[in-house]
């Protein structure tokens, strides 16, 4: 027994130093799985909160930028307004049903951004009091941005589309064929789209939109175009690389989609399994 | 004594923030970023209470952890160096780390600098080793802490010179 205490005692930095490693280890191996770091993310009091103040200084340098990319969206969106209504005036009675309700927006402003790492997430200034929750899509004007991973009461932090344990449903423009995006790792401007079956008409320079398969993301977000592709090993599917739309190392403003019939969905789905 | 538990305090703090505010987003040729917040580590008074100053270092690497959202690497990585220290200082420094009387100001510039790139390349490649985590992509690693160590130990080396005081 003495024997033991001494032991310690001798070896007690060698004893801290492999307790602290082993704990660092264990948050480590926490981040690179899914939906487990619990404890050390930034989306909490004191980080959201440091990260807000400085946002708030530097926001003020980007004004005009963000501005220019407010006016573009607005140009855009007027433009499919006005030459809706013209389609619509010639028979207006089916005006309610032509309405999908289906999807709540919610804009939120990014506080911090990482991209040069091979796990990136986003912090934004929306949390559990504007009433938002884990497994909402994010998209920018441009393009997707990420998922909601982790809320506190204020802030959330984002699973960027630039993350390895990062997986979304898309699909090419012009048919129904579907894959998965994914990223490797390395350059923040491409990302992958796996598992596309090659009888899909893939060309270089086609957009990739999401799929409507996931409750996250609705169909039809531009995700990116296609700057090469290749087969895989199994010889079965495409391997493409996709050119963002969206330059994610420069984002202010995003909007947070909430799908209000993904939890029905959900349970049909899990009916069927 | 008090004086130099208020210049580490402060230290921790300022470099802290000025990591993950202003070094974490320079993004040079898209990945390579300085972490400088371990001069908090290379600097540490020589003269310490071992237990103390592994633990501080593992809060260090914990806050930048908790700011850039990557689980523990930093922490891991710097709980690491600040363990081997003591192998590293006896290594650089000689003899003169027998006494326990080096004041960095006042060691040798080669010295200083074996010093302090040894410390630098073990917190880079632990640190990128744990965050790619994937022996499939070790070249990438190996890039990331050359070119991230490159950087580092300069702005290292221009901070000290700036803040070291004058002893005319």
């Amino acid at each position: 027994m003495q024997q033991i205490i001494n032991f310690i005692i001798r070896n007690k930095t060698f004893l801290l130093f492999l307790l602290l490693f082993s704990v660092s280890l264990f948050f480590t191996f926490q981040s690179h799985s899914y939906h487990k770091s619990k404890f050390i993310n930034s989306a909490n009091f004191l980080t959201g909160g440091v990260y807000e103040s400085v946002s708030n200084i530097s926001g003020y340098i980007g004004l005009k930028k963000e501005n220019q990319i407010l006016l573009e969206e607005n140009n855009r969106l007027k433009s499919i307004l006005f030459n809706a209504k013209v389609v619509e005036s010639q028979d207006f009675f089916i005006d309610s049903s032509l309405y999908d309700g289906n999807y709540l927006l919610k804009v939120a402003e990014v506080i911090k951004n990482s991209y040069s790492l091979t796990n990136n997430y986003l912090t934004i200034n929306k949390g559990k009091k504007d009433d938002i929750k884990k497994e909402l899509g994010v998209i920018s004007s441009k393009g997707i941005v990420g998922v909601i991973d982790k809320v506190s009461p204020n802030y959330g932090r984002v699973m960027s589309i630039l993350n390895t344990n990062t997986k979304v449903n898309a699909q090419l423009k012009k048919t129904d064929h579907f894959g998965t995006l994914l990223w490797n790792g390395e350059s923040p401007y491409v990302v992958q789209l796996t598992d596309l079956p090659k009888q899909a008409p893939v060309v270089v320079g086609d957009t990739i939109i999401t799929g409507g398969l996931s409750t996250i993301f609705p169909k039809g977000i531009p995700i990116g175009t296609i700057a090469s592709f290749k087969l895989d090993e199994t010889e079965n599917y495409f391997e493409i690389d996709v050119v963002l739309f969206n330059d994610m190392t420069s984002i202010g403003h995003v909007y947070i989609i909430e799908n209000l019939d993904a939890t029905e969905i959900s349970n049909l789905n899990n009916l069927n399994e | 004594m008090n004086n130099a538990i208020t210049t580490n305090i402060a230290r921790f703090i300022a470099l802290v923030l000025v990591q993950v505010l202003v070094l974490n987003h320079i993004n040079f040729l898209g990945y390579v970023n300085p972490y400088i917040y371990i001069l908090f580590i290379i600097l540490f008074p020589v003269k310490n209470n071992r237990l103390l100053f592994v633990f501080l270092a593992f809060l260090l690497g914990m806050s930048i952890d908790l700011f850039s959202d990557s689980g523990g690497v930093h922490a891991a990585a710097s709980v690491s160096i600040a363990y081997i220290r003591p192998i590293i200082l006896k290594f650089s420094f000689g003899a003169i780390y027998e006494h326990q009387t080096i004041k960095f100001s006042s060691t040798e510039i080669g010295q200083r600098l074996t010093y302090f790139l040894i410390i630098i390349l073990i917190h880079h490649l632990i640190l990128f080793s744990l965050e790619i985590f994937n022996t499939s992509k070790i070249i990438l690693i190996f890039q990331k802490t050359l070119f991230s160590s490159i950087f580092t130990l300069i702005l290292c080396i221009l901070i000290t010179v700036l803040f070291s005081k004058k002893t005319k």
